[in-house]
């Protein structure tokens, strides 16, 4: 592939500081990731993904290193460039849907295309990938009157609303049932191939890890292999 | 509160100032160095009176006598033939004029807050009085009694609070005041549009320097409650402010929302404070109409929604601030 990759890390370094103690999370990690590609990073508790996670996503700052998300340094940037990072490029879905509560299903995916500054936007794609989540008849209901897998649709929606470069997903499934699961496994595999989204997805389950077209193993804050 | 509170203080000084019109007089004559709301007892001679009926002009004179009993109530004695001369006489809802020494007449805002009806007794002075009649408030005192018999029970005798003169022609008012300023050197003297336009929160000693302090317990008290709710939503929202943060939400774009649920909170706090001054009014005049007074002000509505909303603004700033600059990941990670 000769496109730049979408993403790029080199050398990544993480350490946090607790008290005099130092804890090593990513001690140089190296990872490419080519625009449209489904990659799952697998691990164990403690291997350093979620770290890695939060800096793609722009939620953290590397210690050291290289980490460029379309094509930004992220190393360079500010905590407000970091922020207007997250609002353009990044889509989040998290393990607990992390859904507004007092808001319902549809207002939850407009704050944050209002957070955008995108509110105003008639967006034809967005019904569609409403009709492809499944979740259209269900907007108007609040998070605690939809089920596990309604509100990971939901998270979904709000996550790619705003044509975000990449999606990140931690552990999307880690609160489902393996219905809801593989209804979600299949919808961000639908989201790759049909509309060319990126997605990098941290998982421990192997089975949550066949879905991607490529895993790559972390241990002890780095990258241990990867599987073509 | 702070609505109810300047109600109270412009009602009850404009119950004095309409009592004061209701007796019908063009001028007040007061005792030297006493206050427009004097409720003092009676520091003037009776003699006064003689001396302004012989003026030019002056058609009729009055004397009149206040004594104060518990809190804001007063009993005031008068020569009732002389005050119905000069004010065309009460008008009598129940009963009649007094007849004997024992009877007292009442407005019938101390008979509604007194249960008390023409013909029952009241205990008032270490005695007895009988309800010779209940009269229309608005003219003169709430109480009333014969001035010779108010002079008897307080050691006063051959002295009043103050004169009240009824001229021959409005036209002529400034000439006779000019005239008894001249002659009664240190007494106040007042025409009654300069009087009731002096009884003000402004002319009350004290009064203005209280609302002030009311106002700026109003300042801390909201401030205090805005704090504390806007702090705890703070603490309850962590996460869901951790959410908005990992959407990109910027630190000024939290306190966005943060300060407009604050605007939200003074506007209904203002719009409830001016709900709870009808119902204040109400519950005066239901209960306690002879004591208290209160009057709606719109006029302060503004400045009290200024006041909530400044000190809204203020209680919400370190929520606020604490809130903008929360950490996105510890955020999500809160329970």
């Amino acid at each position: 592939m000769s496109e730049e990759p979408i993403i790029r890390v080199r050398d990544l370094r993480k350490i946090y500081r607790v008290g005099e103690v130092e804890v090593h999370a990513l001690r140089g990690v190296n990872l490419d990731v080519p625009r449209g590609e489904f990659l799952c990073v697998a691990g164990p508790s403690g291997s350093g993904k979620s770290t890695l996670f939060h800096i793609l996503g722009g939620l953290l700052a590397p210690t050291s290193g290289t980490v460029i998300v379309g094509g930004h340094d992220l190393s360079r940037l500010t905590d407000s460039e970091r922020t207007a990072l997250r609002r353009r490029m990044v889509g989040f879905v998290f393990q607990k849907f992390n859904l507004l509560p007092t808001l319902t299903a549809a207002d939850n995916i407009a704050i944050a295309r209002h957070i955008a500054g995108r509110n105003h936007d008639n967006d034809p794609w967005f019904r569609e990938v409403l009709e492809l989540l499944g979740i259209a008849d269900r907007l108007h209901h609040k998070p605690s009157k939809l089920s596990g897998g309604e509100q990971q649709r939901v998270a979904i929606a709000r996550a790619i609303v705003n044509h975000p470069a990449i999606l990140l997903a931690d552990e999307p499934t880690g609160n489902l049932d393996s219905q809801n699961s593989a209804a979600v496994l299949k919808i961000l595999r639908d989201l790759n191939e049909r509309l060319g989204q990126t997605i990098l997805l941290i998982t421990h389950d192997p089975v949550v890890a066949s879905y991607a077209h490529r895993v790559v193993h972390m241990l002890d804050g780095r990258i241990v292999d990867a599987e073509p | 509160m702070m609505l109810t509170l300047v109600g109270l203080s412009r009602g009850m000084l404009a119950d004095v100032a309409r009592r004061a019109r209701g007796v019908g007089a063009d001028i007040v004559v007061r005792p030297p160095g006493t206050s427009l709301i004097g409720l003092s007892s009676a520091p003037m001679s009776e003699k006064m009176v003689d001396f302004l009926r012989r003026q030019p002009h002056v058609t009729h004179a009055v004397g009149s006598m206040t004594h104060p009993l518990s809190g804001v109530t007063t009993i005031t004695g008068v020569r009732l033939k002389e005050f119905d001369e000069i004010s065309g006489g009460f008008k009598y809802l129940e009963g009649g004029p007094i007849r004997n020494r024992d009877e007292i007449i009442v407005d019938n805002y101390y008979a509604r807050q007194n249960n008390l009806r023409a013909g029952a007794t009241v205990e008032l002075l270490n005695r007895t009085w009988r309800v010779a009649g209940v009269v229309e408030e608005g003219k003169l005192a709430r109480l009333v009694i014969p001035l010779d018999v108010l002079q008897e029970l307080t050691a006063n005798p051959g002295r009043i609070s103050q004169v009240w003169v009824k001229v021959d022609d409005p036209a002529n008012v400034p000439k006779v005041i000019a005239s008894l300023k001249d002659q009664l050197k240190g007494y106040p003297v007042y025409s009654m549009e300069e009087l009731t336009s002096l009884i003000s929160v402004n002319n009350v000693p004290g009064l203005r320097a209280f609302i002030t302090v009311i106002i700026l317990l109003a300042v801390v008290v909201g401030f205090l409650v805005v704090f504390l709710s806007m702090y705890t939503a703070v603490l309850e929202r962590t996460r869901e402010i951790g959410i908005l943060k990992a959407l990109g939400a910027s630190p000024l774009y939290v306190l966005h929302i943060l300060f407009r649920e604050t605007l939200l909170l003074a506007l209904a706090g203002t719009v409830l404070g001016i709900l709870f001054s009808y119902l204040t009014r109400w519950m005066i005049m239901s209960w306690a109409p002879a004591s208290l007074t209160q009057v709606i002000v719109p006029d302060w509505w503004a400045i009290a929604g200024a006041i909530a909303l400044g000190g809204a603004l203020v209680g919400a700033s370190y929520p606020g601030w604490r809130a903008a600059r929360q950490d996105p990941i510890e955020a999500l990670a809160y329970e």
